[in-house]
């Protein structure tokens, strides 16, 4: 059943960040991918005791350092300084990434290029002629983490749609998506297909109208 | 035996050209900077250097880059908003790049240095990065077949070492740096400060003195040093 939010428009970054932090499990590992999904943690309560990985190295990530906190030994995967929360541990980049592997990483949060209605994932690498490649740990995360939440706008500039049949970007992970989160909608993905949870200022006929998606 | 010096030359000497050179850090964290200027220095060339990245800014990686000492950079996460080194010269064809997932590039080091002759991996399965790969479906995951990656020197970046090359590492700085020290012939750490034999805790060692070649001692207040053990 979706609920709709008509009496609102569409849902900015941060708010969409406290979306997903309400629907983080509580004691949590989770790990926030570069960009838009390091405001997720603005939004984590203590209480909750979600503890964050950064994949170069570290469990119990604190929040960025300012001023005299400031190491450049002590960083995040975005390379921003950061700080230890209290029971932090460091550890190398093969344990790090066998965490995740290994399904002991409950979450992760990841930004999106494109995301296919059976969970694919298109988030490193655009495809075109002269453009670098450059994956990082893109493809682990969405491999290894338990559950993938996809963090994006429903539609790119050109007000394409992101959620797609078929993702035409070259592929990041194959059925990796669970759940993903834009601007408009937050949506499920699942064996029966694309299920909205909820939508921003728009309604589901209207959404499913502007996406080749079936939306259940 | 862990030869000790306090010169980055005698470190880097011998260095030949077309190794397969493993650098250690995540951007610059770890990474080690006054062994790549002495290998700048050393001269060695038609390198395959491992890295996560591709350099940054003008120092460390970057530098050597600028020279073009390096064939072929095996990494991650080449692009960068300061990897205009390395963009140059991949645009201009003057180097060769194979991206591999960070966790993929991590592990096939450790594959390297703990003698396993490839593995299955999940990572990458269904995308460009497996192309050509073979693959197994085992219990119904499916798998790509990575092998090995074995460097004839590592560089990496600790906090301390002591006379056995036992080393401790500081915060993320420690990243590639155990892992890479397993994967080479030759090791070569430098270390902010040496404490003498037993003044490590036995205990929190992170990489035993048997992968370790060589340590430059970069000699940065020892008293500290001392204090962050103890």
């Amino acid at each position: 059943m979706t609920i709709e939010h008509l009496d609102r428009g569409p849902l900015d970054k941060i708010e969409l960040a406290a979306v997903i932090a309400r629907d983080i499990p509580q004691g949590a590992y989770v790990n926030l991918g570069i960009g838009q999904p390091t405001l997720v943690a603005d939004h984590l309560s203590e209480d909750a005791g979600v503890v964050l990985h950064t994949e170069n190295g570290m469990l119990g990530m604190g929040r960025a350092a300012v001023g005299d906190e400031i190491d450049q030994d002590l960083i995040n995967a975005g390379k921003i300084p950061v700080t230890e929360a209290p029971g932090a541990a460091y550890f190398h980049h093969a344990d790090s990434f066998a965490m995740m592997r290994g399904g002991h990483l409950d979450v992760c949060v990841l930004g999106a290029f494109q995301v296919s209605q059976r969970g694919d994932l298109a988030n490193w690498h655009t495809g075109e002629p002269g453009a670098i490649p450059a994956v990082g740990g893109a493809m682990d995360l969405a491999t290894g983490a338990r559950q993938v939440f996809v963090m994006m706008t429903l539609f790119a500039k050109d007000g394409t749609p992101k959620l797609v049949p078929e993702c035409t970007y070259p592929l990041t992970g194959v059925g990796c998506v669970s759940r993903v989160y834009t601007d408009v909608g937050t949506f499920q993905i699942g064996r029966d297909g694309v299920l909205v949870l909820e939508t921003y200022g728009v309604s589901l006929p209207a959404l499913q109208e502007r996406l080749a998606v079936p939306l259940g | 035996m862990t030869f000790v010096t306090t010169s980055a030359d005698q470190a880097v000497a011998g260095i030949r050209d077309g190794s397969m050179v493993l650098i250690g850090g995540f951007g610059m964290a770890g990474m080690p900077v006054t062994l790549i200027d002495a290998l700048i220095r050393q001269g060695a060339k038609d390198l395959t250097v491992v890295s996560n990245n591709a350099g940054n800014g003008y120092t460390g990686l970057a530098a050597l880059l600028a020279k073009e000492r390096v064939r072929k950079i095996i990494c991650s996460y080449p692009r960068q908003i300061d990897s205009w080194v390395f963009n140059e010269l991949y645009r201009e064809k003057k180097i060769e790049l194979e991206v591999v997932p960070q966790g993929t590039l991590a592990e096939r080091m450790r594959a390297g240095g703990a003698g396993i002759g490839a593995f299955y991996c999940p990572t990458g399965v269904g995308t460009p990065l497996a192309d050509g790969k073979e693959i197994r479906t085992i219990d119904g995951v499916d798998y790509v077949l990575e092998l090995p990656i074995k460097g004839d020197v590592a560089l990496v970046g600790a906090y301390l070492g002591d006379p056995r090359g036992n080393l401790v590492f500081r915060k993320t700085a420690r990243n590639f740096g155990p892992v890479m020290a397993t994967a080479a012939s030759t090791t070569i750490a430098e270390v902010h400060g040496m404490l003498p034999l037993g003044g490590l805790d036995p205990e929190v060692i992170v990489t035993p003195g048997i992968y370790v070649d060589r340590i430059l001692d970069l000699q940065r207040s020892p008293l500290e040093a001392s204090e962050a053990v103890s």
